[in-house]
């Protein structure tokens, strides 16, 4: 078990030929995913060579959609790496091709496109983004579709849900020798597709998840209504943290979505919510660490 | 990025949404040509991104020229809210018989858009919102379909228009909604959106944030980048491509990533109570990469921070390794020279964090200090800083 993705799923890579789309299919190729070919309309019917886990040599197939991908291949994943400009019809794509679970990785994507193919998503029902701007997800062990680094940590009892790329990185390390079920970086955007409660819901049923840490920062208020649900629905013990206690009002923090506007969106205010909601709030990434460390002692 | 009036004007003039005359001046002497021009009374108003500019009296009604001049001398200059008055837009003068409210937004809880809509307009919408929510018809959009004639009749009759005026306001409101889309918007807001003694439909207020994401193919957007009101070292750093803000504070800070970045900002604040209150002089994400020419620009516009006491470079190794980064941080300081004068604490942790280190103490630089965990590098920032 584990959530979302695991050692079964077969991912394909949108954006196999470009060079973030190279460098990163090594990467999860390494970490041990089942890649099974990518997607390039402009190169339909090469292919692009790589290592497998164990460092055999392995060619990867690319076609000229993801609906071609999947029937050759069985996919059910796809990362996409496409730039911003071309990363709306990219998901589109792959909303109306049927893929199960879609991580869009790209940095950048205009909200309004997000807004539509979020919009276009739902109309079509059964799909689960993850997404954009954000590292991916990852099974330690089993797969990684995104950019997570696969050699910090290992597998374990801890999952981990968080807007940013980096502070995942960071709370994987400080809590490296304990774990990990799947982390997963949902990103920083205003418009995302799976959120804190899709992801909190999924660890809550995941019977190898048997904590779980949440890592928001500020904008918006999906902090708020991830507190609102812990407090109805989680039953396995929660422990948080928030970034941008320090940041001033309408200044964006390199995350497109990290802006205070008015009394909205504060890091205080999500803390609060949290910790009435009965979560931990740790200070600083390197206490909240500390805070897990102590739950999952006495488990 | 928040347009202001006067460019919020000429976005709903371009797209065909009915707007009055008006002309931007700088001085007094440009406001009274421009008064002229207009002819008739005009209204003289200040152009600062915040709210309440009537209640600071910064807008005027001026029934001749010379009473413009005289308007334009009180208002420029004005400080509203922080926002020193620089500019205003002379407006040409209208019959004003009602005013109404219309807004379209992107909706972050519901990953939607939302229109909203009141017939009672010319009050905080804040306001109206908590006093008399039944007032304020709140419409979702669905972004893939968008808000056509008939969804504008919609969002008019759900705000209880009088059935003599759907017919007047749905077109404007299509407009409107083509200038949220055709600009790549998050925001477009008319208060009041008004009708004349003449029965036109006019947007005499308008307020629009920009989505920056979209830069790339909005090429007419850089151009509503006000250069001068640009704090100088945000301007140098976009210039080198850096996701840099000034802050208020005298530690400098670089990291990778956004969310640590921030985190970054936080431990440095808490650790500065202990040395009388140092805080973060900005936000710099160098992203993943963190090569050394980034590094080094980095370096260079936090070292031109006057404010600046001293460095704090925070950087887990992800993607990439920490002996990359070391080495980036060694070629910046060469880079720089004698031009890095502060002293800087650094903190790596992550992949290959042996290696990195052990660059960092041999390349022995008298200004770098490398230290453990990212709280006690902190604490040493902090301290450098109060020093």
């Amino acid at each position: 078990m584990a959530i979302f993705i695991d050692k079964n799923s077969k991912v394909i890579v949108q954006g196999i030929t470009g060079g973030e789309g190279t460098k990163h299919t090594a990467r999860m190729l390494a970490a041990g995913t089942q890649i099974v070919g990518g997607v390039n309309a402009r190169k339909a019917g090469t292919t692009v060579q790589h290592k497998d886990a164990q460092g055999g040599d392995i060619e990867l197939p690319v076609f000229g959609s993801v609906a071609e991908a999947m029937t050759e291949t069985g996919a059910d994943v796809s990362v996409v790496f496409v730039p911003p400009a071309f990363a709306k019809n990219a998901v589109i794509e792959a909303i109306d091709a049927g893929i199960g679970l879609l991580v869009v990785i790209t940095e950048g994507i205009p909200v309004q496109d997000s807004a539509e193919f979020w919009a276009h998503a739902k109309a079509a029902g059964t799909i689960r983004i993850i997404g954009p701007n954000c590292p991916g997800i990852i099974t330690p062990e089993e797969a990684l579709a995104g950019i997570t680094p696969a050699n910090i940590t290992g597998k374990g009892p801890i999952g981990l849900v968080s807007k940013s790329g980096t502070l995942t990185y960071q709370m994987m390390y400080e809590l490296n020798d304990i774990g990990f079920s799947t982390a997963i970086g949902i990103g920083g955007d205003p418009v995302i597709g799976t959120t804190h409660i899709d992801a909190l819901e999924a660890f809550e049923n995941d019977p190898e998840t048997k904590a779980i840490v949440m890592i928001g920062e500020i904008g918006g208020d999906a902090e708020e209504r991830a507190a609102d649900f812990i407090k109805a629905n989680v039953t396995k013990p929660v422990v948080g943290y928030v970034a941008g206690f320090t940041a001033p009002e309408g200044k964006t923090m390199g995350h497109a979505g990290a802006i205070v506007s008015g009394s909205s969106g504060t890091a205080e205010a999500k803390k609060e919510a949290l910790e009435a909601a009965g979560v931990k709030v740790g200070k600083t990434p390197t206490e909240t660490a500390v805070l897990m460390r102590e739950i999952v002692q006495g488990l | 990025m928040d347009l202001y009036e006067y460019q919020a004007r000429d976005l709903f003039e371009a797209h065909g949404v009915p707007v009055l005359a008006g002309i931007v001046a700088d001085t007094p002497e440009e406001v009274e040509a421009a008064a002229r021009q207009l002819g008739g009374v005009v209204v003289v108003k200040a152009q600062v991104k915040t709210g309440g500019r009537g209640k600071a009296g910064g807008v005027k009604v001026a029934k001749t020229p010379e009473e413009a001049k005289a308007a334009a001398e009180s208002i420029l200059g004005l400080d509203i809210k922080g926002h020193i008055v620089k500019r205003v837009m002379v407006a040409a003068g209208a019959n004003i018989e009602e005013e109404y409210y219309f807004s379209v937004l992107l909706d972050r809880a519901n990953r939607s858009y939302l229109a909203m809509c009141s017939y009672e307009g010319g009050m905080e919408i804040e306001q109206l919102a908590e006093e008399r929510p039944e007032a304020l018809a709140k419409v979702e959009v669905n972004p893939a379909e968008g808000i056509d004639e008939a969804t504008a009749r919609e969002i008019v009759r759900a705000a209880s228009f009088p059935a003599d005026l759907v017919d007047s306001v749905a077109p404007v409101i299509v407009k409107l909604y083509e200038v949220f889309t055709k600009e790549d918007t998050t925001l477009v807001e008319v208060n009041p959106l008004v009708k004349t003694a003449e029965g036109d439909i006019i947007a005499l207020d308008g307020k629009i944030s920009i989505d920056e994401n979209a830069d790339f193919r909005q090429p007419g957007h850089a151009g509503l980048v006000d250069r001068a009101a640009e704090n100088p070292l945000e301007a140098r750093a976009k210039e080198l491509d850096l996701n840099y803000v000034k802050l208020d504070g005298q530690v400098g800070i670089i990291g990778n990533g956004a969310g640590l970045v921030m985190s970054t900002l936080d431990v440095v604040a808490y650790a500065g109570e202990q040395f009388g209150g140092v805080t973060p002089a900005n936000f710099l994400d160098i992203g993943g990469g963190a090569s050394a020419s980034v590094m080094a620009n980095g370096l260079s516009v936090i070292l031109g921070d006057e404010d600046v006491k001293s460095v704090f470079v925070n950087v887990f190794g992800g993607i990439t390794a920490c002996d990359e980064v070391a080495n980036g941080i060694v070629q910046a300081l060469e880079i720089l020279g004698d031009a890095a004068t502060k002293p800087l604490v650094v903190r790596l942790d992550g992949n290959n964090v042996e290696e990195g280190r052990e660059i960092l103490n041999n390349a022995n630089h008298p200004l770098v200090t490398l230290v453990g965990t990212m709280d006690e590098a902190a604490a040493k920032a902090a301290e450098l800083a109060a020093a």
